[in-house]
């Protein structure tokens, strides 16, 4: 039987009980964000910054997605960046050459629908929206060919959207590319 | 529930119809992408198909089911007739119209654009159109829930709105704003290209749009299951909700929180930029918190069940819960899954993690956890407690209940276990099917496989639970007692005004909305310059 009095402490036991998980809740995700945030800071894995636009009604034409421009190129600072388009039902190149143990710069777009890529056994994942300028950076440690499907669906040939990126001794990288302005798998 | 019963009955039929038919193409997907099954030969088939699953999955069965259980709540937990029958059928026959007009040319193949839209692809205008009207018939609920709670509060001044009524009105406030995002990527973006009358479209706009209603639509989703928790599980055990309070304060967290963070779903988009991801980052993290706080009070309630049964000792009273109940068995399984997934939604929300699994089996193994494990199972208890109440039949099939249950749940964890894994080896998603010769793909071959056969236990599983509701409406006629939700162990006698009302978290919603989406969209349209040409769909 439970009395007036007995009633009331129940009701505040219980209270501080509650008080005490909701605290420890709170803890448990503010401990969450701060990892994330401190490794998005360490790995310098954050997204891209800035917003760049591109219409793909003229990619062919005019910038530098042209198809002359496509493929890997030795920046002056030693760097390397990889421009690629999407396209139903392929990527441009088709064979992405990179060196390993080099800073790389992707910029990709889309010439239609929404596209997006995957390298595998690698954190490097884009979206790739027609319209807009897709950004990021990436090191691959050691040679290696990897697999770079597309992972959106992008009409009825999606599954069969399959690229590759091969990673190459930088040595080797940097001695082809002194022979050829783009670089890319074809020989 | 006298008066709407026939209402409730119809809504349940229709969710529970859509759910068994997009079932069956679910699994056939699972299969026939597997190394069971050879390559499909016309790929487009695994995408009509996939169109459909998501459609009927994700905008009806819920739909209907929250609709349906909210009427019910409605007319018990109020204890008066539902205001507004007249409007509650128009609703429901738009939904079911909406549901027909949207599925036959997704069967024809005219909009194979997956029930996610993916602009600048362009389907059939009626796909569109029939998805908008389910849409608006569910809106009609939205605003029934709230003028029935309106006109109750102004007969009871001062008495604590019931709870289960509290958290059907939150989570019916929830759809109506979050819905506000895809709807305005359909009626101001899409629509006018589908008709004709613009070729052009920002599909990087129509991304952040949909986001907005993509992400808090499975907070909507969660609701009927929630409320379960809170008021259903404790009585069906034979024990007490351990507090009302904050139960009610998880569902207005809910509300607040889920609603902002859908821009998680374009970590990895272009046309958002890095301070609105890690934004959004910790908004994501928070909506745990509500979780968390649940886990919490419906294990205490659990607890003062055992107890109240004889359980002695820190674990003992587990083994004095009634574990042959289905409601029971339900609630267990569904939080397994729950924590199995929420972990996985963990992992989706930093940016950092998202990266290796964005778009991968991983996702659709995350959420098929989520909503057809851990939300779908407690629709079936649902649908169980209501049963009789709602035919006026007895539902005492137990046994084959707990098999149904006890398939569903083993089922889901062979299903969705070796998917995640796939997705963690990098097998992209949405793919007709896959070179497993290749030496970079063979990996994914097993755990594909694992997922169809869980695939084959989650048919009989589904098939099973409908034939227990028809059974059910077979059975011997009874007069079932009057059906009444859980009892708090302590009943409030009067809850703070913020938390008797939704003025204060109706503000904090539309203002969290506004910061988190209110410069992103600004920023495109200002810009003005993203939009590109239609890519029409379908033979036309």
């Amino acid at each position: 039987m439970i009395v007036g009095a007995d009633r009331a402490d129940g009701a505040r036991l219980a209270d501080q009980s509650v008080r005490r998980w909701a605290f420890l809740s709170v803890g448990v995700v503010a401990v969450l964000v701060v990892i994330a945030a401190a490794a998005g800071l360490r790995e310098a894995a954050m997204p891209q910054v800035a917003v760049e636009t591109v219409d793909p009604r003229t990619l062919h034409i005019t910038g530098e997605f042209v198809e002359a421009n496509l493929g890997s190129a030795v920046e002056t600072d030693g760097t390397v960046t990889v421009r690629v388009i999407g396209q139903q039902y392929s990527f441009t190149p088709q064979c992405i050459l990179v060196p390993a143990a080099t800073p790389i710069t992707f910029r990709a777009t889309s010439a239609d629908v929404i596209h997006g890529f995957l390298i595998g056994e690698t954190n490097l994942n884009e979206m790739l929206v027609p319209g807009y300028v897709s950004v990021f950076h990436a090191r691959f440690k050691a040679p290696g060919d990897h697999v770079m499907p597309c992972h959106e669906f992008c009409g009825v040939g999606h599954e069969g959207m399959w690229a590759k990126v091969r990673v190459i001794e930088t040595k080797q990288f940097f001695d082809l590319a002194r022979k050829r302005r783009r670089l890319d798998c074809a020989e | 529930m006298p008066s709407s019963r026939r209402l409730i009955l119809a809504h349940f039929w229709l969710g529970f119809g859509s759910f068994g038919g997009a079932l069956l193409l679910g699994v056939w997907q699972m299969y026939v992408r597997s190394p069971l099954s050879p390559w499909l030969s016309d790929p487009e088939l695994y995408y009509r198909s996939v169109t459909a699953h998501g459609t009927a999955m994700g905008y009806v069965f819920p739909t209907l089911v929250a609709m349906g259980f909210g009427y019910a709540i409605c007319e018990v937990s109020l204890d008066r007739p539902l205001a507004g029958q007249r409007w509650a059928w128009t609703g429901f026959a738009l939904a079911a119209a909406g549901t027909v007009i949207a599925l036959v040319p997704v069967a024809l193949g005219r909009a194979s654009v997956l029930y996610t839209f993916y602009p600048p692809m362009i389907g059939s205008v009626f796909y569109y159109i029939g998805v908008i009207l389910v849409v608006v018939g569910s809106w009609i609920w939205v605003g029934l829930m709230a003028v029935n709670l309106w006109a109750w509060k102004r007969n009871n001044p001062g008495v604590p709105v019931p709870l289960p009524m509290f958290a059907n009105v939150a989570g019916a406030l929830l759809w109506g704003w979050t819905a506000v995002g895809a709807a305005s990527e359909l009626l101001f973006q899409i629509l006018p290209v589908a008709l004709g009358w613009r070729a052009t479209i920002d599909a990087g706009l129509a991304r952040v749009l949909f986001s907005w209603t993509l992400h808090a639509i499975v907070y909507f989703w969660l609701m009927p299951a929630y409320i379960a928790f809170y008021t259903i599980f404790p009585r069906a055990i034979g024990g007490r909700l351990y507090s009302d309070t904050l139960a009610r304060q998880s569902f207005v967290l809910f509300l607040v929180l889920a609603m902002p963070i859908g821009i998680h779903h374009v970590y990895e988009d272009p046309q958002v930029g890095a301070g609105f991801k890690f934004l959004v980052s910790v908004f994501t993290a928070s909506i745990a918190v509500p979780t968390l706080v649940t886990v919490f009070t419906i294990s205490a309630s659990a607890e003062i069940a055992g107890r109240l049964r004889g359980g002695r000792g820190l674990f003992g009273w587990i083994a004095a819960l009634p574990w042959r109940n289905p409601i029971m068995l339900a609630t267990a399984f569904s939080f397994i899954m729950l924590g199995f997934g929420g972990a996985g939604g963990l992992i989706n929300m930093s940016y950092q993690l998202d990266t290796s699994i964005h778009n991968t089996q991983f996702i659709t193994g995350h959420f098929h956890l989520i909503f057809a494990g851990a939300i779908g199972i407690m629709y079936f208890a649902i649908a169980y407690d209501l049963w009789p109440h709602l035919t006026g039949r007895a539902l005492n099939c137990l046994g084959l209940m707990r098999a149904q249950l006890w398939l569903w749940f083993v089922g889901m964890i062979v299903t969705t276990f070796p998917w995640h894994y796939a997705g963690i080896i990098g097998m992209p998603r949405r793919m007709a099917y896959f070179d497993y010769a290749n030496p970079a793909l063979a990996a994914g071959a097993l755990p594909v496989v694992l997922s169809a056969l869980g695939g084959f236990l989650l048919l009989a599983s589904g098939g099973l639970f409908l034939l227990i509701l028809v059974r059910g409406q077979r059975s011997n006629r009874i007069t079932a007692d009057a059906y009444h939700f859980s009892r708090a162990a302590h009943q409030v006698t009067a809850v703070p005004a913020a938390l008797n009302g939704f003025g204060l978290w109706l503000a904090l919603m539309i203002g969290l909305t506004l910061i988190n989406y209110g410069f992103p969209i600004y920023h495109l349209l200002a810009r003005g310059d993203g939009a590109v040409p239609a890519v029409y769909v379908g033979a036309r």
